[in-house]
């Protein structure tokens, strides 16, 4: 035997970790009931536990709220972004599983296909017909462990473990729609084959930035940065690539292809979550990364950034205006929501930080509503999602109309709604940063989009509509998100004080 | 002579880079030389490595999944004992923290045993 080194005890924080780990144990438990359990409990057993362990995560989160604190050894931290993210991650994913037990508004039932590995139209997919899957139950409480985790990693490879726990449940959820399996089996291999590179790139960035400063912890890395704020190659290689990696779970353009695909391949329900949820944990990661690890280096990463902004805000927007998919306008209207948020990441400056965390509230609980109310617009083949069967929406359903209608409005940011409050919040970050120029093209892009918002309301109210579409009475819990969704809109929009005093209360990233 | 020690801790690398070239040559140029050369239909066979990619059948089919379960469940117990191995030269000083962490983590790796055994994944002709 060698020389024994001092070898401290490792402290793990357990109760400080709390949302997170209630979270991952109720996934292991899923996966054990999913092998013992008959069909007809696990049916039942499944959603009690995902909806018992999002109310006791989301207890714990809200007991963390003065929690400031390093814990795991380092891998995580606990503060106030920490929670106020997780806090909206959660709620996210109470909302999105509502969406997932929806099962009214299909007459076939709930929005998953029976099994994802039968071939589509084959004899053997027909066999299994009504049958319910519960395995979307433990896959979905993976990715929420997983998206719970990436904004409180403290150092890239808990941030890249992070990323995988999410990632690869959404890969296979995003596969298994009841409807148009062949689209969404496509769906689900293209954001597998270009989720795994970009997850090879992250990692790429990951390693050359430890070449560049010996060390995969944010504070190591920040004090290397500032010890030498001439950034060497190796390190401005390693900062692109890793941006490259998260900037693709965000959907910002460049990095955006794969969304508009996916987002309309995967089950409704879950492209509710995803969009929303996904985009809360990516620019989590990312703030925490720009601010905390390289936070020093801010003037070489902020041109790089303003630039994938703009081109986001705008790619997002032009492209918005020629689709005929109304999944696939809300999937480029996220990418330009992207540009937006990283307005307020680009002030790099505790202003930016609220910013881009009010964005972030604001945009999650619209487009999960959003999403959500497409799923009860149906015709004889399922989701009515071509723009031209939202026409004469208004002569249906004024309910329905008069709510998306609503929901468009605030993504276009009307004044007295959560998305006004939300782009003030960004943009004036950027505008005390001195980042005019974004703002600008920001303006212009949103006017542009205001311009498809405003296409598919007039549709909805003043033309005369396509007999086949109908309007299906939706279940409580579909009824509860958009709720929830049209009261923050409101709310936030009213009393935007609300929100922003909220933000403000949690502070900065710790390092 | 300060440098000469820091050149003598990556030689024996270089070394190791030597032999495994060396060795891989030695392997192909001898297996060359001194192999039979029978030409059958076997020994155009995938070999140990699942499935014949062609022909397929028509529309893409279905086929088995079996050796990638396999190499899953050999993923499965692998990790455990890369995790394992560490823990049992230190377990004396990682204490009851040590004990406790590896215990769950060990039962964390047994409910996707179960998951496997349960759903059939065990049953080769299935």
């Amino acid at each position: 035997m060698g020389v024994q080194l001092p070898f401290p005890t490792p402290q793990i924080e357990y109760s400080l970790l709390l949302p997170v780990l209630v979270i991952l144990g109720a996934a292991v438990v899923s996966v054990l009931i999913e092998a013992v359990a008959a069909e007809s409990l696990r049916r039942t057993l499944q959603p009690l536990l995902a909806f018992g362990s999002l109310a006791i995560a989301l207890a714990g989160c809200v007991g963390l709220w003065d929690q400031r604190q390093v814990v795991a050894q380092g891998a995580l931290v606990v503060d106030g972004p920490t929670v106020i993210l997780q806090g909206t991650l959660l709620i996210l994913a109470v909302l999105g599983a509502l969406l997932m037990m929806e099962s009214r508004v299909d007459p076939a039932g709930d929005p998953f296909a029976a099994r994802a590995s039968t071939i589509p139209g084959s004899a053997d997919e027909r066999g299994f017909g009504a049958r319910r899957q519960t395995e979307v139950w433990p896959l979905f409480l993976f990715a929420v462990g997983g998206m719970l985790m990436f904004p409180a990693a403290n150092d890239l490879l808990t941030a890249f473990i992070a990323l995988e726990v999410f990632s690869l449940p959404l890969y296979l959820l995003t596969g298994m729609a009841r409807r148009r399996r062949l689209l969404s089996q496509e769906a689900a291999l293209k954001y597998f084959v270009l989720g795994a590179f970009s997850s090879a790139v992250f990692l790429f960035g990951s390693a050359l930035i430890y070449a560049a400063t010996g060390s995969l912890d944010f504070a190591g890395i920040a004090d290397a940065v500032s010890a030498d704020p001439t950034s060497g190659l190796l390190l401005s290689a390693g900062v692109a690539l890793l941006l490259a990696g998260m900037l693709f779970k965000v959907g910002a353009a460049p990095f955006h292809q794969w969304s508009p695909d996916v987002y309309q391949g995967a089950p409704t329900a879950l492209t509710a979550f995803m969009s929303a949820a996904t985009k809360v944990a990516a620019f989590g990661a990312l703030l925490r990364v720009m601010f905390v690890a390289l936070g020093g280096a801010a003037w070489d990463w902020q041109p790089a950034v303003a630039v994938i902004a703009g081109l986001s805000m705008l790619v997002g927007a032009i492209t918005a205006v020629v689709q005929s998919d109304i999944k696939r306008v809300l999937a480029y209207s996220s990418v330009a929501h992207a540009g937006f948020i990283l307005t307020g990441v680009l002030a790099a400056s505790p202003k930016g930080l609220s910013g881009s965390l009010v964005y972030l509230v604001a945009y999650g609980f619209v487009t999960l509503a959003a999403f959500g109310l497409l799923t009860v617009v149906r015709s004889p083949a399922g989701e009515a999602t071509d723009v031209q069967q939202w026409a004469g929406l208004a002569k249906k359903s004024p309910v329905t109309a008069s709510v998306f209608s609503l929901l468009l409005l605030t993504m276009a940011g009307l004044p007295l709604t959560s998305g006004f409050t939300a782009k003030f919040a960004a943009w004036s970050a950027a505008w005390g940063g001195w980042q005019t120029g974004v703002v600008v093209i920001g303006a212009v892009s949103s006017t542009i989009a205001a311009a498809f918002y405003l296409r598919i309301i007039v549709s909805m109210w003043f033309s005369e509509g396509d007999d086949a579409v109908v309007v299906a009475l939706p279940g409580l819990g579909t009824r509860t998100v958009v709720g929830v969704g049209v009261a923050s809109a409101v709310v936030f929009g009213v009393a935007p004080q609300l929100l922003l005093g909220l933000v403000d209360g949690v502070g900065v990233f710790l390092r | 002579m300060r440098g000469a020690p820091a050149v003598s801790a990556y030689l024996p690398i270089l070394v190791l880079g030597l032999v495994s070239f060396g060795f891989a040559v030695f392997s192909v140029v001898a297996g060359a030389l001194t192999g039979p050369k029978r030409y059958n239909r076997a020994r155009l066979a995938a070999y140990e490595c699942g499935i014949e990619p062609t022909p397929q059948p028509a529309g893409g089919g279905r086929f088995p999944v079996k050796y990638y379960l396999t190499a899953m469940l050999f993923i499965v117990f692998d990790i455990e004992i890369v995790f394992l191995y560490p823990w049992a030269v230190t377990f004396d000083r990682l204490a009851l923290f040590g004990l406790i962490e590896m215990v769950l983590f060990i039962a964390t790796v047994l409910v996707a045993y179960a998951y496997v055994w349960r759903r059939g994944g065990l049953e080769w002709d299935n």
